[in-house]
């Protein structure tokens, strides 16, 4: 009996000792970058090593888990940045490529506010071809730049089906901005308006088709009148 | 292919590369209600396909306006309301923190950005702003504008403070008073045109309305002194109709 007291006494005290010494070599291991790790250091490094009589020490160290607490780090994807690729009809000369860039941060659900800027090149009006001599405008004024600040309007959210098996969210939205347009070197003020349909082939990258009117002043050919120009266009944007 | 387009493409793939979040670096949170309900999209009427119950783990993949993506330990992700977020709990056991912007702590947001549109003595004016608060009343506040008339076409960047008067008000007024530069191009039918930079100083007030959660509508008047080469300086009328304004 005396002897399995001793014995007793003995693991306890190398117990703990030991076990917080074990916890010790648990810090070579590389720490894991969970939130819910045991920072073992703590609780290692503040134990006296195990040469002590058990009685300085308390039998049971407790060993309380401790996790490194992390704060929410959400990746947040309210931005959307892309390029386009498209028709623009301007009003009296001709149609032709336009391209641009997109960049859109998402508000709500519903609303998006987006700026557009887009690059295209007019080409001769009727009256130039015919008559076959009398340039309206030089070779640099024919190109056509603009730029728009618009607030969109997810109207119609919903999801496209392709076969059985595959759903993809979209949605059909309007927009309406203002801007400006450089065109015959120089910059007008531009109203723009449309409606455009996205489709999400998954959760970080929009297909989109648009249309779009830019409507501004013009008094180039004599009188001053409104254009409608025209654009369609196809683009590829992402979230970030 | 224009240079700015191929400096955008490489934008846009340098984005794309980032779009792959690391697995380890996801947030991890534990349902606090009774359960919460997987959308298949990031919007109200996409359709539940899937609930977790009280009690998981589930992973935060991402956060599109107010929807959260998560993923389940059996790899099925689907989008979450904020509503549900809300009483969900951090691994520690206490709340999960969204930093949520509204009517309460709408002041403590520090930036503010916007977009508004008016009149500059009788031309269109296009204005986008940006600021920083220092305290609950007084920002900072650097402002854009560009001003299409029909005689000339001009733009400015200005600097100034603004002063929010009761800003715990939902109907708020403002004083405004800063400096800047303004550029004026005229139109070329114009005789003695020329092009110029002068000094503008300002000085304004206006109201912004606390819509909801993190946005605003603004209307401003400012009076701007132009410091021209000339005998005289100019004063302008600047009118701000409406503007749009967002925290963040």
């Amino acid at each position: 009996m005396e002897v399995s007291r001793l014995r007793v006494l003995f693991l306890i005290a190398f117990a703990a000792t030991a076990l917080p010494g074990c916890a010790m070599f648990r810090d070579d291991e590389p720490e894991a970058t969970q939130a819910a790790t045991v920072p073992a250091a703590e609780s290692g490094a503040t134990t006296v090593p195990a040469d002590d009589s058990p009685e300085s020490k308390p039998i049971i160290e407790p060993q309380v888990e401790r996790r490194t607490i992390k704060r929410a780090k959400i990746d947040t994807e309210d931005f959307e940045i892309g390029a386009y690729f498209g028709v623009l009809s301007i009003e009296d000369f001709e149609s032709h490529t336009v391209y641009g860039g997109r960049l859109a941060y998402h508000l709500t659900e519903d609303f998006f506010i987006e700026g557009t800027l887009g690059q295209s090149r007019a080409g001769r009006t009727s009256y130039e071809t015919l008559s076959g001599s009398a340039a309206l405008l030089t070779d640099d004024e024919r190109d056509y730049t603009y730029y728009a600040l618009s607030l969109g309007w997810n109207v119609f959210p919903g999801e496209v089906f392709i076969g059985e098996n595959r759903a993809y969210n979209s949605a059909f939205y309007l927009v309406a901005g203002i801007g400006s347009t450089t065109f015959a070197d120089e910059d007008r003020f531009t109203v723009s308006g449309g409606f455009g349909y996205r489709v999400l082939p998954t959760d970080w990258l929009a297909v989109h088709f648009d249309v779009r009117d830019h409507v501004f002043d013009i008094d180039l050919l004599g009188e001053k009148k409104i254009v409608n120009n025209l654009e369609a266009h196809l683009g590829l944007s992402i979230f970030f | 292919m224009p240079r700015w387009l191929r400096a955008l493409t490489l934008l846009v793939a340098f984005f794309a590369a980032g779009a792959w979040a690391d697995d380890d670096e996801l947030q991890k949170i534990l349902i606090a209600d009774p359960f919460i309900e997987l959308h298949t999209g990031p919007g109200r009427g996409y359709p539940v396909f899937h609930v977790i119950e009280r009690g998981r783990e589930v992973l935060i993949v991402k956060r599109r306006t107010d929807w959260f993506q998560v993923r389940t330990d059996k790899d099925i992700e689907g989008w979450v309301p904020r509503d549900q977020m809300v009483a969900t709990l951090l691994p520690t056991g206490e709340p999960l923190d969204l930093q949520e912007p509204s009517r309460e702590n709408y002041m403590s947001r520090r930036w503010q950005g916007g977009i508004m549109a008016g009149d500059f003595a009788g031309a269109s004016l296009i204005s986008v702003f940006g600021g920083y608060a220092f305290s609950d009343n007084l920002s900072i506040e650097l402002t854009l504008n560009h001003i299409l008339g029909e005689f000339s076409n001009s733009a400015s960047a200005t600097l100034g403070l603004m002063h929010v008067f009761v800003p715990e008000w939902r109907v708020s007024p403002y004083f405004t008073l800063g400096t800047g530069i303004i550029y004026t191009d005229p139109k070329s039918t114009l005789v003695r045109a020329e092009d110029r930079t002068d000094q503008i100083g300002y000085v304004g007030g206006g109201l912004q309305f606390y819509l909801t959660r993190r946005f605003m509508l603004r209307s401003e008047y400012r009076n701007n002194v132009i410091f021209t080469s000339r005998d005289d300086n100019e004063e302008v009328d600047e009118w701000k109709y409406l503007g749009f304004a967002f925290f963040f």
